[in-house]
């Protein structure tokens, strides 16, 4: 769909939620589209027009920031990255703010229950400096933690994900924190043990894998086959597997 | 770590969404397929006959264990390796989790309210994957024998539409096996240095190309799940003379 340029220079109603602390209602407006106009610009043209006032954040507008997650007809997205001609324009563009976050006003939410659930997390614990008094990897080791780097941090994973957005449970750490655990549980240089965090804290046996975070990073991610799985495979090793209990005793581990 | 206000009190009634696209026709049609497969599955175990035409064999009655006490069709002896493989499969679980058990039915689709669990409690049985997979990777010794026989007629060497039905039937199984997450783990991923590992490098090549298999590890679930029901359906279509067998070589 994308390239759709003969449905350029129209007109494509959008329709934004307005409001505070969770009370409030979609509102109808009229956005000439542009070649190239993403979601972002819509909300831009929408407070230059007619409503100064509309909250959004954003930043970087160039996905990088993670700031201007919304859901965008319904499903959670970067209003930056999202296009206008990707979206059907015979209907209305629906924008709302992430749902599984206290809604403050308009499109913006509190997310900072996320922040709290990053500093629980140890930081890296790196094991003795060589003799030279430097650290060496090699790519092949680091290569799979580089992925997880690429994190942004717009907690669109968060926002879909069914155990917080449904569930609400509270006990979970989420994709997003799985994936920073799993870059530093896979880390070549850490040391800390993290499996008992994951299995009783961040209860990683929540997850049911079903990739819908996967399925919304926009940095493309694969948090549930790199990150989630690994991990689970790790926990199944230490926790839930009596051969490899049985070898650990043998080896006296 | 918890925050009494983390979380919208918004709640989503179950199937809800303000999704405007067809989100449902991938759980519908999962559903759909996975039920088919079961329903021919059992229904093809329960026959306990027309497994075995010329040099072909069903796989779903190899390896043949004929036990004169056991008293239903031999299928049943051995049709719970590959069915707990795929049942704990890491595809399979999100396949049969998003579309029969609706937590959740699609992304930002409103999933069936219950005291979630995850994996934490019943589904900790999901656990044994690694063992199924074990068992998987002998299964596929077992189908390697059986496309070695299917090339040998009573006359000879030789090649049939069925001996091609089966060498597919290897290869997809192999490919779906090849990208199990298990095996990825049990190859490499488990560790965190390569380079200080013993045999680090060849590990980190075996893990690479788990990798590989794993990206297209629905594709491959699904080919390999269809081709073994159509594997059988042609062998049991031979056997009940049906359907000629054209040779090629």
């Amino acid at each position: 769909m994308s390239g759709n340029h003969e449905q350029m220079g129209k007109t494509v109603k959008v329709r934004v939620f307005r409001g505070e602390g969770g009370q409030g209602a979609l509102k109808e407006h009229d956005v000439p589209v542009t070649p190239g106009m993403v979601v972002l610009d819509a909300v831009h043209h929408i407070q230059a027009a007619d409503s100064g006032d509309l909250a959004a954040r954003w930043n970087c507008k160039a996905g990088k920031c993670g700031s201007c997650a919304a859901e965008v007809n319904g499903k959670p997205k970067l209003m930056c990255m999202t296009r206008m001609d990707t979206l059907p324009q015979d209907q209305p563009v629906t924008i709302e703010p992430l749902q599984t976050f206290p809604h403050l006003r308009d499109l913006v939410t509190d997310v900072s229950w996320n922040f709290q659930v990053n500093k629980t997390i140890p930081p890296l614990n790196p094991k003795p400096r060589e003799a030279d008094g430097t650290y060496r990897m090699a790519q092949m080791d680091i290569d799979r933690v580089q992925e997880f780097h690429k994190c942004i941090e717009c907690f669109l994973c968060q926002d879909v994900c069914h155990i917080l957005r449904n569930h609400k449970a509270e006990d979970f750490a989420g994709p997003r924190f799985l994936v920073r655990n799993a870059a530093l549980c896979m880390h070549p240089l850490d040391t800390e043990d993290r499996l008992p965090d994951l299995k009783d804290k961040f209860n990683l046996g929540y997850c049911n894998i079903t990739k819908c975070c996967t399925e919304v990073c926009p940095e493309e991610i694969h948090i549930t086959d790199n990150a989630i799985i690994p991990l689970k495979e790790r926990l199944a090793g230490r926790f839930y597997d009596p051969l490899a209990a049985l070898g650990r005793v043998l080896k006296g581990d | 770590m918890t925050t009494p206000s983390g979380f919208s009190p918004r709640t989503q009634a179950v199937l809800a969404t303000q999704r405007d696209d067809a989100w449902w026709m991938a759980p519908l049609g999962t559903s759909v397929g996975l039920l088919l497969f079961i329903v021919y599955a059992t229904w093809a175990a329960f026959q306990g006959k027309d497994f075995q035409w010329g040099p072909y064999h069903s796989p779903f009655y190899s390896p043949l264990i004929v036990l004169d006490w056991w008293p239903i069709s031999p299928a049943f002896l051995i049709i719970w390796i590959p069915a707990g493989f795929r049942l704990t499969c890491y595809y399979f679980r999100k396949a049969y989790y998003r579309s029969l058990l609706l937590t959740p039915p699609a992304c930002a689709v409103g999933a069936r309210p219950q005291r979630y669990r995850g994996e934490k409690a019943f589904f900790l049985f999901q656990n044994l994957h690694r063992y199924f997979l074990y068992l998987a990777l002998v299964f596929l010794g077992v189908h390697l024998y059986d496309l070695y026989h299917a090339f040998w007629f009573h006359n000879g060497f030789g090649v049939g539409v069925g001996t091609l039905v089966i060498l597919f039937d290897v290869l997809f199984l192999g490919a779906y096996i090849f990208g199990c997450n298990s095996l990825r783990h049990l190859v490499g991923g488990n560790l965190n240095c390569f380079s200080c590992a013993s045999f680090g490098h060849t590990r980190h090549n075996a893990w690479k190309i788990t990798t590989r298999f794993n990206l297209h590890h629905r594709g491959w679930a699904w080919v390999s799940l269809v081709w073994v029901g159509f594997t059988d359906l042609y062998i049991r279509l031979l056997a009940m003379g049906m359907i000629t067998d054209f040779r090629l070589l």
